[in-house]
């Protein structure tokens, strides 16, 4: 999993139906200083995150777990809201 | 697997109920030399494994999953070793 900012949303009236209903999220990712760390993606959400939260997101075939027995198309998800982190 | 360094921890009060209960920690991929290498990332923890610790990560997510002991878990990255020593071979 990667720490990531939501920094938009995609909408989308034509897509597989398995991906109908599901929100799409724009995150880029973090690095732990909290700079932008790679290139930006889009995840599916599977939590209730917005534009604006820090989020963690998984990638590969368990971003579709959230909504199994579902198979969304997807490589990417949203798992979890980040309330903080602490660096050591 | 990886060597990575854990580098922080993560709170998190909304997420995946697979992760209730699992500790999420930030770790840092390491070269067999000890430097950064990549992005940090955050791996679930079941051996109680602490910051500044050397630790052995699975980056795959059906051996992750079964650090939760849960199937069909959404996560991707797990602790599933604390290291001690590396010993290289010249």
């Amino acid at each position: 999993m990667q720490l990531a900012r939501v920094i938009g949303d995609i909408v989308a009236s034509h897509k597989d139906e398995n991906l109908s209903s599901l929100k799409l999220l724009v995150l880029q990712p973090l690095a732990a200083d909290g700079s932008d760390a790679g290139r930006t993606l889009v995840a599916v959400d599977a939590i209730g995150a917005g534009v604006g939260e820090t989020v963690f997101f998984v990638r590969g075939k368990e971003a579709s777990f959230p909504f199994f027995p579902t198979e969304v198309p997807t490589d990417a998800g949203v798992v979890g809201i980040v309330d903080h982190w602490d660096l050591g | 697997m990886q060597i990575a360094r854990v580098v922080g921890t993560v709170v998190a009060s909304q997420k995946h109920g697979a992760f209730e209960g699992a500790k999420l920690l930030l770790v840092q991929p390491l070269t067999l030399e000890g430097e950064p290498r990549g992005t940090a990332l955050l791996a679930v923890d079941s051996l109680g494994a602490g910051v500044h610790e050397k630790v052995l990560i699975v980056m795959e997510g059906r051996a992750a999953g079964q650090v939760l002991g849960r199937t069909l878990a959404p996560v991707d990255a797990a602790v599933v070793g604390i290291i001690d020593t590396v010993d290289l071979v010249a």
